[in-house]
């Protein structure tokens, strides 16, 4: 148990450290791999819950997609990051104080809360009493209950990646395309002509 | 020393907050910005997954999983915007893009 709790305090150090680290960067490439520092050590903590498939999923998706969209987004810019830093020292009181109040809600409320209702009675997490593994246990509830969620969140999906294309595809003018109806529609009568060439003349073009 | 419920949503909630002084400090920035929602939606993702441990019930895993859904579909979307916004203005900073306001 005092394993667990060393796992713990180092992840969650680590996770918020790399949040501050994201927010606070000077380069925005820094910010890109604090975010991926935060989403492995998130994804600790998710394993330390017990929900070892969402922290899979985190790493794959995050750090193997999100992030290297990030990543490339921010080197194929050509900006000067400097002067879009400009006024963060203004605009830091102002956000340290609503920050401050945020989190000491937040953590005031969690204190109180956390141990009330049915989470109280609970002597762990998940992982304390597997009736099956967490893949199995999400399969289960996932393919039959939310199954319909499940097809929406793949459209979802679908919408995004049309959309993402759509905004970013780039016609060129001057480009020469293959445009296959143009190819289909030609007739004898566009693609060639007949031209009697007279013996010692040649044709004259 | 035991680690309860309240430890995974103070981390939640700290992390909930970097992201909104994120967002505060980085106005001008949208990059820094879209990575603060990330980090928003990973606290939201935290504190889904903690309850869902701690009552034992495996729905929360599963809502987490469809905000991950939503939280790749919306950094796709966003970066294309900001690819596009960059290709028109040959510059990133949002504060002063107003071309849509009426």
């Amino acid at each position: 148990m005092a394993l667990q709790a060393i796992a713990f305090y180092l992840l969650a150090a680590v996770t918020i450290a790399a949040g501050f680290g994201v927010v606070s960067a000077r380069n925005p490439v820094h910010s890109v791999l604090f975010l991926i520092l935060a989403f492995f050590s998130a994804a600790g903590l998710f394993v330390l819950m017990g929900a070892e498939f969402l922290a899979m999923l985190l790493v794959v998706v995050y750090v193997g997609a999100v992030a290297v969209l990030f990543l490339f987004v921010v080197m194929m810019l050509d900006v000067d990051f400097t002067a879009l830093r400009q006024g963060f020292a203004r605009s830091m009181p102002l956000g340290a104080a609503v920050a401050g109040i945020l989190a000491f809600e937040m953590v005031a409320v969690s204190a109180v809360v956390a141990n009330r209702g049915a989470a109280g009675g609970s002597q762990g997490p998940l992982a304390a009493t597997p009736d099956a593994p967490n893949a199995e246990a999400i399969g289960r509830v996932l393919y039959t209950d939310y199954v319909y969620f499940f097809q929406a969140a793949g459209l979802v999906l679908l919408v995004a990646m049309i959309g993402a294309i759509v905004l970013t595809l780039r016609h060129k003018p001057g480009v020469k395309r293959q445009v296959i109806a143009d190819q289909v529609a030609r007739t004898p009568e566009t693609g060639m002509r007949v031209v009697s060439a007279k013996p010692g003349e040649g044709i004259s073009e | 020393m035991i680690i309860g419920l309240a430890h995974y949503l103070a981390v939640a909630a700290i992390l909930f907050t970097i992201g909104v002084f994120g967002i505060f400090v980085n106005r001008k920035n949208i990059i820094v910005i879209l990575m603060s929602i990330e980090l928003i939606l990973l606290a939201v993702n935290i504190n889904f997954v903690a309850f869902s441990a701690y009552l034992h019930n495996v729905i929360g895993q599963i809502f987490a999983m469809f905000i991950l859904t939503v939280a790749a579909a919306e950094a796709a979307v966003g970066l294309a915007i900001l690819v596009t916004f960059f290709r028109n203005r040959g510059d990133i900073a949002v504060d002063d893009a107003s071309v849509m306001k009426g």
